[in-house]
């Protein structure tokens, strides 16, 4: 009984119905089943799958998307239940995402951000042309491991050293790691500012937030 | 130097990709988007306006929804033909629906220097290099920012980077690095030196600004301002839409459309009720994500028929179009390069988009290259020829040579053959030598292609801009600089 419960959760996030896995986690709520049993057993399941599917080419990037909008919903409707259990989700670490200040971009950085809660990280996305000041507050606050910045221009880019310098001069920046990402970053401007690492996708945006954190 | 401009006139091709029925059924979409879902605007001065003629504001969301009423009232203000003027009035460009224009692409992040071949961040000098190259080449009729001049400071780079360009060519500057109004004034007090006063670029356009949609179905505050003092100065402007399936756009070709024509007749019908009768044109480089990085493609399949399909729109709507070919996503000039580009351009021309853009660019228009950029010219030429169809009539039909010549013979000494040979198209970049001609040296357009690009580098004089002139847009330029 509770296995097929679990295979039903693997087999929505792999539907991407996030409909279906947040009714299966209030069911799971519902018989005493610990939430993250839920989603060890079963949520995680079906995105380790959409995860290798993708990885030889019989996945695509919308499925992997909405797999990880699926997950994010079942995690939500779980978290109350872990909460009350006085438990936790482990996560990799906590991430702060922006699209930093005159820039509206967001695309990509909205995908880095699904990707990376789907794949165990705590996720804040502040949303698009977001002050520095307010994104330094939001590290401060949450006390994150990881701040990803998005441009679009060459105009705004040089809004991501100054996030950078700001961490600098707080004193911040040995334990709180940087990626950038948007069109017009190169690996020499990483460089430049001195950044911990860039991807041009958001896929590779998980695999460099985790060697960043240290999990690979 | 010749100042001649080369362009697609008269085609024999022609191609129908949508018929009537179906660009109406597109048109009716786009209402139905701009008037039920709306379009995000997110600028005070355009909110203002399109609250003023009567549409839905939503103030907090900045979204505005129209009825196809007003829409479609203000679209019939558009001028449906205009020039871009060049600092040479040799070069003036008739965007007339009968000439197909090609630009220089922008706007790129890096170049592989012309010198030493090795990638590196794009500075002012690579647009003073790329626009004096432009100036020298034939099939380039006016400019893009190539690349961004990333050693200046970000609130004026826009306006050194034009600089840089009229000081280097006298053909037409069309900026997409100008995306705030500040910026904007500044570019049109420039321009005015040129033809003796802000008030004379309504006449001499001399400057053109393209602004990116920011999709799905939004704009980017700072362009809507900046395309706002473009219509006030009767300055051409237009909004190219980039939306692209499965990201910024449906999965489906129509549906993507739809998207990119809402966004783009949204912000049209915006210049219209604030300035009517302001030139205006289309732009779009619309394209399909890449279904395993969601990256944006610049070439395939999608693109092509995207190239030729939103002529068909902008036609429709009786208004010039800017249309992204070329911009491949290849990462050297290689077999990728010569099929995106050939196709994506082919498809443009064939329907006549009136300014096509543009040649240079590797890897999604973000690496400069001066042999991409030479060889980009090059496939223009060979559709350009291509264009031209064939022609049959009593002198190609040749009759008196082919009984001149009888069977067995051959053409080489005929009069006629002297007479027509050089309608016959000669590449520049083509390998047609002899195997072992090609085995001792193992060059290719590649080589030709940069040699080309260097030397016109290292000889070409562009008319000089006036010492004066220069002067003072130094001035503008650096009274809106924080010291």
């Amino acid at each position: 009984m509770t296995d097929e419960l679990f295979q039903k959760m693997s087999q929505s996030i792999l539907d991407g119905d996030s409909d279906a896995a947040i009714a299966l986690a209030k069911q799971a709520i519902d018989s005493g089943i610990d939430p993250l049993e839920a989603i060890s057993k079963g949520f995680v399941v079906g995105v380790n799958q959409v995860g290798e599917s993708f990885a030889c080419g019989q996945a695509f990037l919308p499925e992997l998307v909405m797999a990880g909008e699926a997950m994010k919903a079942a995690v939500a409707t779980l978290e109350p239940e872990m909460q009350k259990r006085g438990t936790s989700r482990q996560v990799y670490g906590k991430v702060v995402l922006a699209t930093v200040e005159g820039d509206i971009h967001e695309i990509g950085k909205t995908l880095v951000g699904t990707m990376l809660s789907a794949s165990g990280f705590q996720v804040y996305d502040l949303g698009v042309d977001v002050p520095t000041a307010k994104i330094i507050e939001k590290v401060k606050e949450v006390d994150a491991d990881l701040v990803g910045l998005s441009a679009l221009l060459t105009t705004t880019m040089v809004k991501q050293k100054e996030v950078i310098d700001e961490l600098d001069k707080l004193g911040l920046r040995k334990k709180v790691k940087v990626m950038v990402g948007g069109a017009p970053v190169t690996k020499d401007w990483v460089q430049k500012i001195e950044a911990d690492g860039y991807s041009e996708d958001a896929i590779g945006a998980v695999g460099l937030a985790k060697r960043l954190v240290g999990v690979v | 130097m010749s100042k001649k401009i080369k362009s697609i006139t008269n085609p024999k091709l022609h191609l129908e990709i949508l018929t009537p029925q179906e660009v109406k059924k597109i048109h009716d979409a786009t209402l139905w988007i701009i008037e039920k879902v709306g379009v995000r605007f997110p600028s005070k001065r355009a909110l203002e306006i399109w609250a003023a003629n009567g549409a839905q504001v939503d103030a907090e969301k900045m979204v505005v929804r129209a009825k196809a009423e007003l829409i479609e009232k203000a679209l019939k203000t558009c001028p449906p033909v205009y020039q871009l003027a060049a600092r040479d009035p040799q070069q003036d460009l008739p965007l007339d629906g009968n000439h197909v224009f090609v630009g220089t692409d922008g706007c790129g992040v890096e170049v592989l220097d012309i010198h030493s071949g090795k990638r590196r961040v794009s500075c002012l000098q690579d647009v003073r290099d790329i626009s004096l190259i432009a100036d020298a080449t034939e099939e380039v009729g006016f400019h893009w920012v190539p690349v961004s001049a990333q050693d200046m400071p970000p609130e004026t780079r826009g306006l050194h980077e034009i600089k840089a360009i009229w000081e280097n060519s006298t053909k037409h500057v069309q900026t997409e690095s100008i995306y705030n109004e500040q910026e904007a004034r500044a570019a049109v007090e420039m321009a005015g030196l040129l033809v003796g006063g802000k008030d004379k670029l309504r006449h001499r356009p001399v400057l053109s600004l393209m602004q990116c949609s920011a999709s799905p179905l939004g704009h980017d505050g700072g362009s809507l301002d900046a395309a706002l003092v473009a219509g006030e100065y009767g300055i051409p402007t237009g909004f190219m839409s980039m939306a692209a399936n499965l990201t910024t756009g449906p999965a489906t070709l129509a549906g993507n459309l739809a998207v990119g024509n809402a966004e783009v007749i949204a912000g049209t019908a915006l210049i219209q009720l604030a300035f009517p009768g302001a030139p205006v044109f289309y732009a779009a480089a619309q394209t399909a994500s890449d279904l395993r990085t969601g990256a944006y493609t610049g070439g395939g399949p999608e693109d092509f028929l995207y190239g030729a399909a939103t002529n068909v729109l902008s036609d429709f709507y009786d208004i010039p179009l800017s249309m992204g070919s070329f911009a491949t996503g290849a990462k050297e000039p290689n077999w990728q390069a010569g099929i995106e580009n050939s196709l994506s351009t082919f498809m443009a021309c064939i329907v006549m988009s009136d300014m096509l853009l543009g040649v240079g660019f590797l890897h999604g228009s973000r690496i400069w290259s001066f042999a991409e950029m030479m060889m980009d010219c090059e496939l223009f030429s060979i559709i350009h020829k291509t264009m031209q169809g064939i022609i049959v009539d009593d002198e190609t039909l040749a009759l008196d040579a082919i009984a001149a010549v009888g069977p067995g013979g051959n053409f080489l000494s005929q009069k006629h053959t002297l007479k027509h040979m050089r309608d016959l198209f000669l590449p520049q970049f083509m390998d047609r030598r002899p195997y072992n001609e090609w085995e001792t040296k193992k060059d290719d357009a590649r080589d030709w292609a940069l040699a080309k690009a260097l030397k016109t580098l290292e000889t070409h004089q562009p008319d000089p801009l006036d010492e004066k002139i220069k002067l003072e847009m130094s001035k503008i330029i650096s009274s809106l600089e924080s010291k």
